[in-house]
């Protein structure tokens, strides 16, 4: 029996408004990138799942084949791939990550009318 | 191991008219950070900008390279 590891993944993202594959756990993450996004998501105070690649080699690699994106931690918002760490941080600087959370219905409006 | 020179160009051969800085983050040679400006990103979501670049780096991100922290700008002209 074979995983289909492209499956498990859409199932994870389509079943949480947001979520952050990454190394470590939300509590514990073991790499200054991931480390930065948890900080960041806790920071607009959203809730967010925290899935742990390191805990899997199949997701690890799987989840890069996904996005076509290199790299770990990777954010999805309602099911949509929205970066890495530089883009999760160049968002919030922006404000348009707080946008697309209030959209998503994981924080409160924001104040701008 | 890459130099930086060597990461510089894989870059521009990817994005002909990208103007690239690539430093040390680490002193380690593997832990890299890159500014990239290039008339090509404009109308381009920061995705697609960012894929853009590790499509011209290909297979060296998932070896040489452990971690790149990037900015991509778009430039007008």
């Amino acid at each position: 029996m074979s995983r289909d590891i492209a499956q498990e993944i859409q199932e994870t993202i389509d079943g949480n408004p947001v979520v952050l594959f990454m190394k470590g756990t939300p509590n514990f993450p073991q790499c200054g990138f991931s480390a930065q996004c948890v900080e960041i998501l806790n920071h607009v105070g959203t809730q967010f799942v925290g899935v742990n690649v390191l805990e899997d080699p199949e997701v690890r690699q799987g989840i890069k084949d996904f996005s076509s994106w290199p790299t770990i931690p990777q954010l999805y918002i309602k099911g949509q791939f929205i970066g890495g760490c530089d883009i999760t941080r160049e968002l919030f600087q922006t404000g348009d990550l707080k946008s697309q959370l209030s959209a998503a219905g994981t924080i409160g409006a924001s104040e701008e009318g | 191991m890459l130099t930086l020179q060597e990461v510089e160009k894989m870059i521009q051969a990817g994005i002909p008219d990208a103007t690239v800085v690539v430093n040390d983050m680490t002193g380690t040679g593997d832990h890299l950070e890159a500014r990239v400006m290039s008339k090509s990103f404009v109308g381009k979501t920061l995705v697609q900008q960012h894929q853009m670049v590790y499509g011209a780096l290909g297979d060296a991100m998932a070896g040489p390279i452990h971690a790149l922290k990037l900015t991509t700008i778009a430039t007008e002209d």
